[in-house]
């Protein structure tokens, strides 16, 4: 757990004083991923690097595990909290296993516990041991030298990891791919995580909690849906951008908004049931067909039914494509774009119909959220002033 | 064909005197090297220590030879040195700050400010940065620096001759005062070719002291 505690840091500059943070208080659980966001200048690095003595807060405590780490000696606390730059900052002299082995080094741990070591942070972070570990720095792409800089923070497990900008110099390509190689990795180590960013999709894609900042202050702190649906000023609104709403696809999966009901037929029912069904459900163009194991098999359009006698296995058009039901709302609506549909069948795990989704669903739900301005995201937010 | 018997019949001495030189040189150099590296590391510490350190280290170099060794000869009567290899080595030893204090000043200060950052929010002290990162990555300018000042005196101490301190500058010296063409290009020649061996040789040693991930960088630069 990371508490701030008041932290503020104003910087002497020849021009004046510039308050680079402002009396911050946040909290961030053990275990979650908080980002800071904000634009360029508002304080979300000089926060983060006040928690290591990067550098020096001019007032306020930082507690580690409820710990206030005010007394701690600089180099012990910087050894127990995983650190990784935007620029990466890999030692060029060193070879890639000498580089994720330094903290463990400075520890004072035996040879070949650290060697181990090196092997295992070189599985997590899924890169070849005895293809790199030899290698330098400058043989490495900058993705994969990402990844050795991540290893390098964890090497020593340390429970709290803060990250400026991490995969900021990665092409977008290669940096949805470590995003989610973290994310997977994190689902596991579960480490408490301080994580700058000025990329609102990789906040809402990576944080567990996001802290919106301006100025030096912290003017939002909530969960990434909280934050979408509830912007708490016109500045957070403005900067989400006028199409948070859109971001929140991102955010919901199929699952919390499909219905399970749904029509359907069998390749051996007549078309005059299809009819009858399309009816009873009140669909207006056409039904599904699904085969025997449950899977989709085929659509049967009301025209057909109407005009045509027959059995709907010889008279059915292809079926149309399914949403999963762990898919994010985003993916269902590019699908529904696509296909120019406004409703698409939902499979489970193993491929059966198990219900729909329809666009009115999406939108009711998105919609929902705003209708009602929930005061429940309180308690994530900062609020300085019922503190203590 | 003249100056070649020349080189045949006095092999052993122009040996002797090429060791001397090399042995004078060497000497001074090394602890110039000693003593400058520590100090251009001290210095960036603190810009104004390292803006006068800097200077009066340029001003040195400013001093002719002839006139730097005119200035020791009384001072270090006194302890009975005046002449001969202590002025020599002492003179070799203040002209080689400069390059080395400043290569050495220069190349720990343009160590990349992340990597820097890195080593400090990984939990090095300020020793474990130098000694892990700072150094080792300063090495190969620090190096040239060594270089530098080595074949630059290798030519002082050509000068040394005439305080008597021996070495290829005794060959100079005496083909001017004995009229004598062979001594006196044979002297000069050899200087010229110590100096160059020499710096290959201190190349080939920089190479491998660079760290081996940085060969990139340093055939770059
Ligand atoms: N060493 C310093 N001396 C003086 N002012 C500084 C210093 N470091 C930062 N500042 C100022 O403090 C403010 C906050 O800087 P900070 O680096 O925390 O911003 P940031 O949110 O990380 O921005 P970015 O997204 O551009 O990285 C800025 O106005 C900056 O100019
Ligand atoms: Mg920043």
């Amino acid at each position: 757990m990371i508490r701030l505690d008041n932290l503020t840091k104003v910087f002497d500059t020849p021009k004046g004083a510039v308050v680079a943070a402002d009396h911050i208080n946040m909290e961030v659980p053990r275990g979650e991923i908080c980002i800071l966001l904000g634009p360029s200048g508002c304080g979300k690095t000089t926060t983060l690097k006040m928690i290591n003595r990067i550098i020096r807060a001019t007032s306020g405590k930082v507690f580690l595990d409820g710990e206030d780490t005010t007394g701690m000696n600089t180099q012990d606390l910087r050894r127990s909290i995983g650190y990784v730059i935007q620029q990466i900052g890999l030692f060029p002299n060193m070879t890639i296993e000498e580089n994720i082995t330094v903290v463990p080094r400075l520890l004072g741990w035996d040879r070949t516990a650290y060697k181990k070591r090196a092997r295992e942070l070189m599985d997590m972070i899924a890169m070849d041991a005895e293809a790199f570990l030899k290698r330098y720095p400058s043989e490495l792409s900058g993705g994969q030298q990402q990844r050795i800089g991540v290893a390098r923070a964890l090497a020593a497990d340390p429970p709290v990891m803060l990250m400026d900008e991490p995969f900021g110099a990665i092409d977008p390509i290669n940096r949805a791919v470590i995003q989610d190689e973290f994310l997977k990795m994190q689902a596991e180590l579960k480490k408490t995580i301080m994580f700058v960013s000025h990329d609102i999709d990789e906040a809402i894609k990576m944080g567990d909690r996001i802290a919106i900042f301006r100025e030096g202050k912290l003017v939002q702190y909530s969960a990434p849906d909280d934050l979408l649906s509830a912007p708490r000023n016109g500045f957070v609104e403005s900067f989400l951008g006028e199409d948070r709403a859109l971001k929140r696809l991102n955010l919901v999966k199929v699952r919390e908004v499909f219905s399970d009901e749904m029509g359907s037929v069998k390749p051996d029912d007549t078309l005059e049931t299809a009819l009858s069904r399309i009816d009873d459900f009140g669909y207006q163009n056409a039904i599904l067909m699904v085969n025997d194991r449950g899977e989709p098999a085929g659509m049967i359009t009301r025209s057909v039914a109407r005009t045509t006698r027959g059995y709907c296995r010889d008279h059915y058009q292809t079926a149309p494509p399914v949403a999963q039901l762990d898919d994010d709302l985003r993916k269902v609506a590019s699908l529904m774009f696509a296909n120019d549909t406004t409703w698409l069948p939902c499979v489970d795990a193993r491929g059966r119909v198990c219900g729909h989704i329809t666009q009115r669903a999406m939108t009711h739900h998105l919609g929902s959220r705003y209708r009602s301005r929930p005061e429940d995201s309180a308690p994530l937010r900062s609020q300085p002033e019922t503190k203590e | 064909m003249e100056l070649f018997r020349y080189v045949l019949d006095n092999a052993g001495l122009l040996g002797q005197l090429t060791l001397e030189h090399i042995s004078l040189v060497g000497v001074a150099v090394g602890i110039a090297t000693l003593t400058g590296v520590p100090i251009g590391i001290a210095i960036t510490k603190n810009e104004r220590l390292a803006r006068s350190v800097l200077y009066l280290a340029s001003i040195i170099v400013t001093i002719p030879s002839i006139a730097l060794f005119g200035v020791m000869i009384p001072l270090l009567s006194i302890f009975g040195y005046g002449i001969g290899y202590v002025p020599a080595v002492i003179a070799v030893l203040l002209y080689s700050q400069l390059p080395i204090i400043r290569n050495t000043y220069t190349a720990i200060n343009n160590v990349n400010p992340a990597l820097r950052e890195a080593a400090r929010g990984i939990g090095m002290s300020q020793n474990q940065r130098l000694r892990m990162v700072e150094i080792p990555l300063a090495v190969p300018v620090i190096m040239a620096g060594v270089r530098t000042a080595v074949v630059l005196n290798i030519g002082v101490m050509a000068i040394a001759a005439y305080i008597g301190a021996g070495g290829l500058g005794t060959l100079i010296s005496r083909g001017i005062s004995q009229s004598d063409p062979r001594q006196l290009i044979v002297g000069a020649v050899a200087v010229s070719l110590l100096a160059i061996i020499v710096d290959y040789a201190l190349l080939a040693l920089q190479k491998r002291l660079t760290p081996r991930g940085m060969e990139r960088d340093v055939a770059a630069a």
